[in-house]
C-alpha cells in the first residue's frame, strides 16, 4: 500500500492489536479523536474502548501505569501527545522503566512502547517541537528508536512490540505526512539496533536520523557529492559497527541532527569514532545540530534548526581538509 | 467505633441566571452599576479580540491559537475581582484576564504571531507568561504566593487551570503545598467540560472538581462560570480571606469553540450539546440584565463595538510591524554570553543565519 508515516503507524498498531490481545493503546485523545495527529484513527472502532483507552490528562500515570501493565503481562503502547509533555513521565521512565529488569535480575521486565511526536519545523507552539532522544538514551536501559520513513516506522514499531524491553518510539512530526512510500500490507519487522545505509559513497560519511534524513539526502544529491548516508533509526543502543565501517572507508564524518548541538547524539557518535577510528580520519569530525538552547517560538525556528545551507557548508568544510 | 470524621459540602453559586435575572440576596453589595457595565465591555472586548486572532490564524498571520469564546465570564469576572498588586498565573487560554489586567494588546498578538517578545510582560501587569504544559504553572503560582507572604505583602496570587489540568500531579501537589503553608493562593478551575476530545467525565469520577480541594484542607466553591457576577463574588470573597487560607474555585463554563485552531470538535462532540450551552451564553445574559436596568442600549453597543475594533486594529498594526531579530534567540539564554554559545552566534551571523 502507498502510505505516509501516519498511515504506516496506524496500520502497524492495528496489526499489533490484532495479533496480541494483551496489547492496548492508552493516552490522551487516542480514542474518538484518533490522536491529535490521527495515528490511532479508527482503532477504537475496531478494538473498542477497552483496548484503545482515552486516559485522564496525566502523563506520569500514563507511563507509570503502562509499566505496571507491562510487568503483569500486558503490552501497553502509550501515546504521549508531544515529546515536550513526556517530561511529566520522565521519572517513571528513568527511575523505573529503565531499571526494573536489572534491579530484579530480569524477573520484572517492562515490554512497553511509549510513542511520541518529536521535532519541529512545522510552526507549532512552545514545547511542541522538542528533540529529546539524548535524554532517554543517556540513562541506558531504554531503547530509543526514531524512524525517518513510513516503511521503517511500521517495521520498527512492530519489532518494538515483539521486544521484551521498554521502547521510546520517537516520531518526527514533520515527516508524518511529508511523503508516501510503498509499504507491505502484512506484518514485518525492521531490526532494532541496526542503522540503515541510505546511500553509498566514498568521500564522506554523514550520520543522521529523523527529520534530517530527507534533508541530508536532498543536499547530497544536489551537491552531487559521493556521500555515504547512514540513518541510525535506533539511537540507543547505537549501531557503532555500521558507522565505523563507513568512516574507515571514507575518512570523513559529518553528523547531522535536529536536536540541540551540545551534549547530544552527535557527541556520542563523534566520541566513539574518535576512540576507535581517529587515525583513519582525514579531517576533523563536524557536528550539525540546532543551537545549544531550548527550541524557540515558531517565528524563530527557521533560525534555529539546521537547514540545507548549514548542512552544505559542513560538507564543504569537511571536504576542504 | 465508627464515626464520621470529615464532612464536605460544595456550594454552587449563581447570581445572574440565563434570563438576566439576579438573586438580590447574593448580589455583591459593593458592586456598582458602572462596574457591571465594565464587565460587559470587557467580555465583549475579549470576544472581539478572540474572533480577530482566530481569523488571523486562518489567514496564516498567527500560529496555532486557543480560543476563549464562551469562557469570558470566568476570565473577566475573576480578573476584575483582583486588586492592585495581585499576581496572576495563567495557562494558555486566559487572554481576557491578560487584557483586563492591562497587558498591552500588541504584546498578546506578538506572542500569537510566534515571538517570545510578546511575553516580555510589563512589570505593572504582574503576571507570568502563558504556560503551555498543562498544570505545570500551578507550582509557580504557589511559589509566588509564598513569596508574597514572605515579603509581607497583603497581596494574593490567582491562578488558572483547566478541567483536564486537575488530573495532573502538579495540581494536587500545589493544592497540598498551599494548604500546608496556608498560602494566599486562589486557584480557579476553568472547567470548560472538555480537554481537547476528552470529556470532563473522563478526568475524574468525583462529582465536582471543587471537592478536590477538601483533601488539601481548603475552602472550595463551585460557581456558574458563565455568570460574571458570581465569578466576581467568589473570587473577591476568596481574596478577602487569602491572608489566612487558600481557596479552590471551580467555574463551570463551556468551551464554545475548538480546543485550538488545530482541532476539529465535530469529531467528538455533538452540535446539540454546543447548542444547549449557547443558551447559557455569558455575554447575552449580562446584556439582558443591563438592558432591563436601562444601563445599556443599542447606541452604546454600537459605539463600544466601533471603539473596540479601533483598539484591536491599532494593536494589530503595531504587532505586525514588529521585526524579529534572530540574534535575540541567543542573547537571552543566560545572564551572560558563554564562549561556546558566542561561537555558535558568530558563525550564524557570519553565514547570515544560513538564509536559503
Ligand atoms: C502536560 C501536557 N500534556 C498535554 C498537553 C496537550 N494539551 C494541551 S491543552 C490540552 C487539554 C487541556 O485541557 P484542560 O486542562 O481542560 O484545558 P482547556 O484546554 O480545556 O482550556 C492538552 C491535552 C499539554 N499542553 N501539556
Ligand atoms: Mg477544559
Amino acid at each position: 500500500m502507498l502510505t505516509n508515516m501516519v498511515g504506516a503507524l496506524n496500520n502497524a498498531l492495528e496489526l499489533i492489536l490484532k495479533e496480541n490481545d494483551k496489547a492496548v493503546i492508552l493516552g490522551e485523545d487516542v480514542g474518538k479523536d484518533g490522536g491529535v495527529f490521527r495515528v490511532t484513527d479508527g482503532l477504537i472502532d475496531k478494538f473498542g474502548s477497552n483496548r484503545v483507552i482515552d486516559t485522564p490528562l496525566a502523563e506520569s500515570v500514563i507511563i507509570g501505569a503502562s509499566i505496571g501493565m507491562a510487568i503483569n503481562g500486558m503490552r501497553p503502547i502509550a501515546e504521549i501527545q508531544f515529546a515536550g509533555f513526556m517530561y511529566c513521565g520522565f521519572e517513571q521512565l528513568i527511575n523505573h522503566a529503565a531499571r526494573y529488569r536489572s534491579r530484579t535480575r530480569s524477573k520484572c521486565t517492562v515490554p512497553m512502547i511509549v510513542r511520541t511526536p518529536v521535532g519541529g519545523g512545522v510552526r507549532t507552539l512552545e514545547h511542541h517541537s522538542d528533540s529529546p532522544e539524548a535524554y532517554y538514551s543517556h540513562i541506558g536501559g531504554l531503547i530509543v528508536v526514531e524512524p525517518s520513513n513510513p516503511y521503517d516506522a511500521k517495521g520498527l514499531l512492530i519489532r518494538a512490540a515483539h521486544l521484551d524491553d521498554p521502547v521510546v518510539f520517537l516520531e518526527p512530526t514533520k515527516l508524518y505526512r511529508l511523503f508516501k512510500q510503498e509499504v507491505p500490507e502484512e506484518s514485518y519487522e525492521v531490526p532494532i539496533g541496526k542503522a540503515s545505509v541510505v546511500s553509498e559513497g566514498d568521500k564522506l560519511t554523514i550520520v543522521t536520523y529523523g527529520t534530517m534524513v530527507p534533508l541530508v539526502k536532498d543536499v547530497v544529491s544536489s551537491k552531487k557529492v559521493s556521500a555515504e548516508i547512514i540513518d541510525l533509526r535506533t539511537i540507543n543502543p547505537l549501531d557503532e559497527s555500521t558507522i565505523l565501517e563507513s568512516v574507515k572507508k571514507t575518512g570523513r564524518l559529518v553528523i547531522v541532527h535536529e536536536a540541540e548541538l551540545s551534549f547530544g547524539v552527535g557527541a556520542e557518535v563523534a566520541a566513539r569514532v574518535a576512540e576507535k577510528a581517529i587515525f583513519e580520519l582525514s579531517a576533523p569530525i563536524i557536528r550539525v545540530g540546532s543551537h545549544s538552547f531550548p527550541y524557540p517560538f515558531p517565528g524563530y525556528e527557521n533560525y534555529y534548526i539546521p537547514n540545507a545551507v548549514k548542512i552544505s557548508k559542513a560538507i564543504d568544510k569537511v571536504l576542504s581538509v | 467505633m465508627l464515626k464520621s470524621v470529615f464532612e464536605g459540602n460544595v456550594n454552587y453559586l449563581q447570581v445572574l441566571d440565563e434570563n438576566g435575572e439576579v438573586d438580590v440576596t447574593l448580589f455583591p453589595s459593593d458592586l456598582k452599576d458602572e462596574q457591571v457595565v465594565e464587565m460587559y465591555r470587557q467580555m465583549c472586548f475579549a470576544r472581539a479580540m478572540d474572533a480577530k486572532v482566530l481569523s488571523l490564524q486562518r489567514q496564516g498571520r498567527a500560529v496555532t491559537y486557543a480560543p476563549l469564546i464562551g469562557e469570558e465570564a470566568t476570565q473577566v469576572g475573576s480578573a476584575l475581582a483582583m486588586r492592585d498588586g495581585d499576581y496572576f498565573v495563567p495557562n494558555f487560554r486566559q487572554h481576557a484576564v491578560f487584557a483586563a489586567r492591562g497587558m498591552p494588546l500588541d504584546l498578546i498578538l506578538i506572542y500569537w504571531r510566534g515571538y517570545e517578545e510578546g511575553l516580555a510582560i510589563p512589570e505593572s501587569v504582574k503576571a507570568l507568561p502563558y504556560i503551555v504544559p498543562v498544570a505545570s504553572q500551578l507550582p509557580h503560582a504557589a511559589g509566588i504566593a509564598f513569596s508574597q507572604r514572605y515579603n509581607k505583602t497583603d497581596n494574593a496570587t490567582i491562578t488558572y487551570v483547566g478541567d483536564g489540568g486537575t488530573s495532573q500531579g502538579d495540581f494536587y501537589e500545589t493544592l497540598n503545598f498551599a494548604g500546608v503553608f496556608k498560602l494566599p493562593l486562589v486557584t480557579i478551575i476553568e472547567n470548560n467540560q472538555w480537554a481537547i476530545s476528552v470529556p470532563r467525565s473522563r478526568q475524574s469520577a468525583a462529582q465536582t472538581l471543587a471537592q478536590k480541594g477538601f483533601a488539601a484542607g481548603m475552602d472550595v466553591v463551585q460557581v456558574d462560570g458563565n455568570d460574571v457576577i458570581a465569578v466576581y463574588k467568589a473570587v473577591k470573597d476568596a481574596l478577602e480571606i487569602s491572608k489566612e487560607a487558600p481557596t479552590l474555585i471551580e467555574c463551570v463554563t463551556y468551551r464554545m469553540g475548538m480546543h485550538t485552531t488545530a482541532d476539529d470538535p465535530t469529531k467528538y462532540r455533538s452540535e446539540d450539546e454546543v447548542a444547549e450551552w449557547r443558551m447559557k451564553d455569558p455575554i447575552s445574559r449580562l446584556k439582558k440584565y443591563l438592558v432591563k436596568k436601562a444601563l445599556w442600549n443599542d447606541g452604546l453597543e454600537e459605539t463600544m463595538q466601533e471603539g473596540q475594533k479601533k483598539t484591536i486594529d491599532a494593536a494589530l498594526e503595531k504587532a505586525e510591524a514588529f521585526k524579529p531579530d534572530p540574534k535575540s534567540i541567543f542573547e537571552h539564554v543566560y545572564s551572560y554570553m558563554p564562549d561556546v554559545l558566542k561561537e555558535e552566534l558568530d558563525a550564524a551571523v557570519e553565514s547570515n543565519f544560513y538564509e536559503e
